[in-house]
């Protein structure tokens, strides 16, 4: 095994990481608040990065700055689908109809994407996405730092709204108990909107980052949604601190195996992990069982 | 009345039996008149959709290519052809759903092959079940014959044999210029796996040390680690059992990163897959990149520069981006089309012992003849390689048509 191959492991996983602890913070937020599971996500966080590919080829608007634009996108297109499908969901049923329900959405979103963009793969481009820096005698792709920068701030910023605001306060509320939140003169129904508007929003800049380090199109939403249920479960479902804790768990142990042991074993440990972990906090990491807190 | 009521009973009934008699007469003699001018059907399930949607799309143009050529010369013994196509999603589940449907529900006369190993194997049991015939352009793994499926048909070329052109071409420079080391790492899939070990004995036997082997899961995403591992390692050459082009591009990605050019970077699959490959990783970096195969746009086999040329017309690009599974796609359509023309009809039992019968067919990647696996044993491996905005036959070196190989490959240029 190479050291520098090892030290390239640790800090890749804890990069890349973060941005999956993004998009599946999108995730669990949605979850927390309303008892959605948003199979949704993965073809969401590629419609960011579809977004970000239209805005650079056809406008050559530079990636980080297209987010501008297609964050309040993305934010609008969560309305019209928690609007439309989401909110309609009512009763016991609610939590499983809903996994239908955002599947289905899913894949009218990938029919969408595959017709307008084809289904062949394109990768972002912009001058930071290939170039790398040396540091410690490794070199740093700046795409890896400015994504994790960029996970950091939003992630930042939405534990500023949750904690410092007082739409973050009702947000909280929802999350502890729906129930109560209402009685206390919450609108928990316009709570779960703006937070499903959250949730979808944060997938711009995942998506993008995404676009940026990997080739996609369509289809790659379900390798995509795999892994951030994965995260959220480990988490802990509903858990914000718990998305960004599995989320760069998973990638930097998956990393650490590929290099140290080998490829084959890296998801297969992760999961034996994930195993033990439910077999020991059925939760997760950071999920209660009686009650969804932040 | 009871009288007169069974007389008009028997009227009735005589008049309806009558009429029915009549009507079919009259249909079964249009059925007769038209039968020779009906259109027949041909069920294909396709990857329309997930991992190989890009390879699968490809496939769907080479078969209708196929198929739009055919029309135009009057169809399949006078039948127009008609495609019948379901989509499977990449997966081997729905793909025996899809075949099964075409056979038992959709009474198609023909079925052609999807794409992928993974999925061939899967499907020719179904029409094996029924039959029917499955001549395929995309599984030729090993473990697809190993079977012993005797209705399968592989018009390509056996991809056990897909590096071997490279492996001599390398093992055959001098000395001073032949690379000492090499880094094998392959997802495990069917189709990559069997040709990286037939590569790295050639390649062991002329002196390349291995400094790097290993298999990646084919679900794998974050391909940084492995690729960190090998830019570590240092090797000169560097085989990447690949079966898209995301691997590919996330491999090349992570090299750029970490300032590591391999003098020789040769992927199985990915950079053949024209404008989808260039757009993904762009001009600059694709040149130099290697992927062998068993044709190319600028292939001049009987047929080929026509079947390229009607592609440009109908869906744009140029020769060089026109992808290998097209041809694979079209390839079928013409062997299904001797072997019908042959038999003199669509009767699948007959096809399916013309094919063994060691007849040698032609198709636009060359000749074709089957032996007892179904396995193509006229196909030649070559060895391709992006240069500048062409792509172009490097290897075999014996072949006149093979030009230089530019070695070693430049440096990354986004």
């Amino acid at each position: 095994m190479n050291s520098s191959a090892l030290i390239h492991a640790v800090v890749d996983g804890v990069l890349t990481g973060s941005v999956y602890a993004l998009m599946a913070t999108g995730l669990t937020l949605i979850f927390g608040v309303m008892d959605i599971i948003n199979l949704a996500q993965g073809i969401l966080v590629i419609l960011g990065a579809y977004l970000s590919y239209t805005l650079s080829v056809h406008f050559g608007v530079d990636l980080f700055v297209g987010l501008v634009f297609t964050i309040p996108i993305l934010f609008v297109v969560g309305i019209v689908i928690e609007r439309l499908f989401v909110a309609r969901l009512k009763g016991p049923e609610r939590t499983a109809m809903s996994i239908l329900v955002t599947y289905a959405v899913s894949l009218v979103i990938e029919g969408i994407l595959n017709e307008v963009y084809s289904v062949n793969q394109v990768q972002l481009q912009a001058w930071y996405v290939d170039r790398s820096f040396p540091i410690f005698g490794v070199y740093l792709p700046y795409i890896y730092l400015l994504g994790f920068i960029l996970a950091a701030s939003m992630l930042g910023a939405l534990y500023f709204m949750l904690y410092r605001t007082r739409f973050g306060a009702s947000i909280r509320a929802s999350l502890s108990d729906q129930t109560s939140a209402a009685l206390v003169g919450i609108d928990t129904k316009r709570v779960a909107t703006i937070c499903f508007g959250i949730g979808v929003a944060v997938t711009a800049a995942g998506g993008m980052i995404y676009g940026a380090t990997n080739a996609f199109n369509a289809s790659s939403s379900y390798d995509l949604i795999s892994r951030l249920l994965t995260i959220i479960v480990l988490g802990g479902m509903g858990s914000l601190g718990g998305a960004l804790v599995a989320g760069i768990m998973m990638v930097l142990l998956q990393d650490i195996v590929a290099v140290v042991w080998s490829p084959v074993w890296s998801s297969m440990t992760f999961f034996v992990v994930l195993v033990i972990v439910l077999s020991l906090r059925p939760q997760g990491l950071f999920g209660k069982l009686s009650a969804r807190v932040a | 009345m009871k009288k007169y009521g069974n007389l008009w009973r028997t009227l009735g009934v005589t008049s309806v039996a009558a009429s029915t008699v009549l009507m079919l007469a009259n249909s079964s003699g249009a059925v007769a008149k038209s039968h020779a001018l009906a259109p027949i059907k041909i069920g294909i399930s396709l990857s329309l959709s997930g991992d190989f949607s890009a390879d699968g799309t490809a496939f769907d143009q080479g078969y209708n290519l196929w198929a739009a050529d055919v029309n135009a010369h009057g169809g399949l013994l006078g039948h127009k052809v008609v495609l019948d196509v379901v989509s499977d999603a990449s997966s081997p589940t729905q793909v025996v759903t899809n075949y099964q449907k075409l056979v038992t529900n959709d009474h198609v006369a023909l079925t052609f092959g999807p794409f992928s190993s993974l999925l061939s194997l899967p499907a020719a049991k179904i029409d094996a079940r029924y039959g029917y015939a499955m001549i395929e352009g995309a599984g030729g793994a090993p473990s697809v014959f190993q079977q012993g499926l005797h209705n399968l048909f592989d018009v390509s070329l056996p991809v056990k044999d897909d590096l071997l052109p490279f492996a001599q071409w390398i093992s055959a420079l001098p000395a001073s210029k032949r690379p000492t080391t090499a880094a094998y790492v392959t997802t495990n899939d069917a189709f990559t796996q069997p040709q990286i070990p037939v590569a790295q004995n050639i390649m062991h036997a002329a002196g390349i040390k291995t400094v790097y082997n290993s298999v990646f899961p084919s679900e794998t995403t974050d391909y940084t680690p492995i690729a960190d591992a090998v830019a570590a390692a240092k090797a000169q050459v560097v085989v990447l059992g690949s079966v898209d082009v995301p691997t590919v591009s996330s491999f090349m990605q992570a090299f750029e990163q970490a300032h590591y050019t391999p003098k020789v970077f040769i992927a199985t699959g990915g950079p053949d897959q024209g404008t989808q490959f260039t757009k993904a990783v762009g001009l600059g970096n694709a040149n130099g990149m290697m992927v062998p195969n068993a044709w190319y746009g600028g292939a001049t086999t009987p047929g080929s520069k026509a079947m390229v040329a009607e592609y440009v017309k109908k869906y744009g690009g140029t020769a060089a981006t026109v992808s290998a599974d097209v041809a694979e796609a079209y390839s079928v359509g013409q062997i299904a089309a001797q072997a019908v023309k042959a038999t003199g009809g669509f009767n699948n039992a007959k096809i399916i012992k013309y094919l063994h019968s060691g007849v040698v067919l032609t198709s636009v990647q060359g000749p074709v003849k089957f032996d007892a696996l179904g396995e193509n044993n006229q196909a030649t491996a070559f060895t391709f390689q992006w240069q500048g905005s062409n792509f172009v036959q490097v290897n075999p070196v014996s072949s006149a048509a093979s030009k230089p190989v530019l070695f070693p490959k430049p440096a990354w240029k986004s």
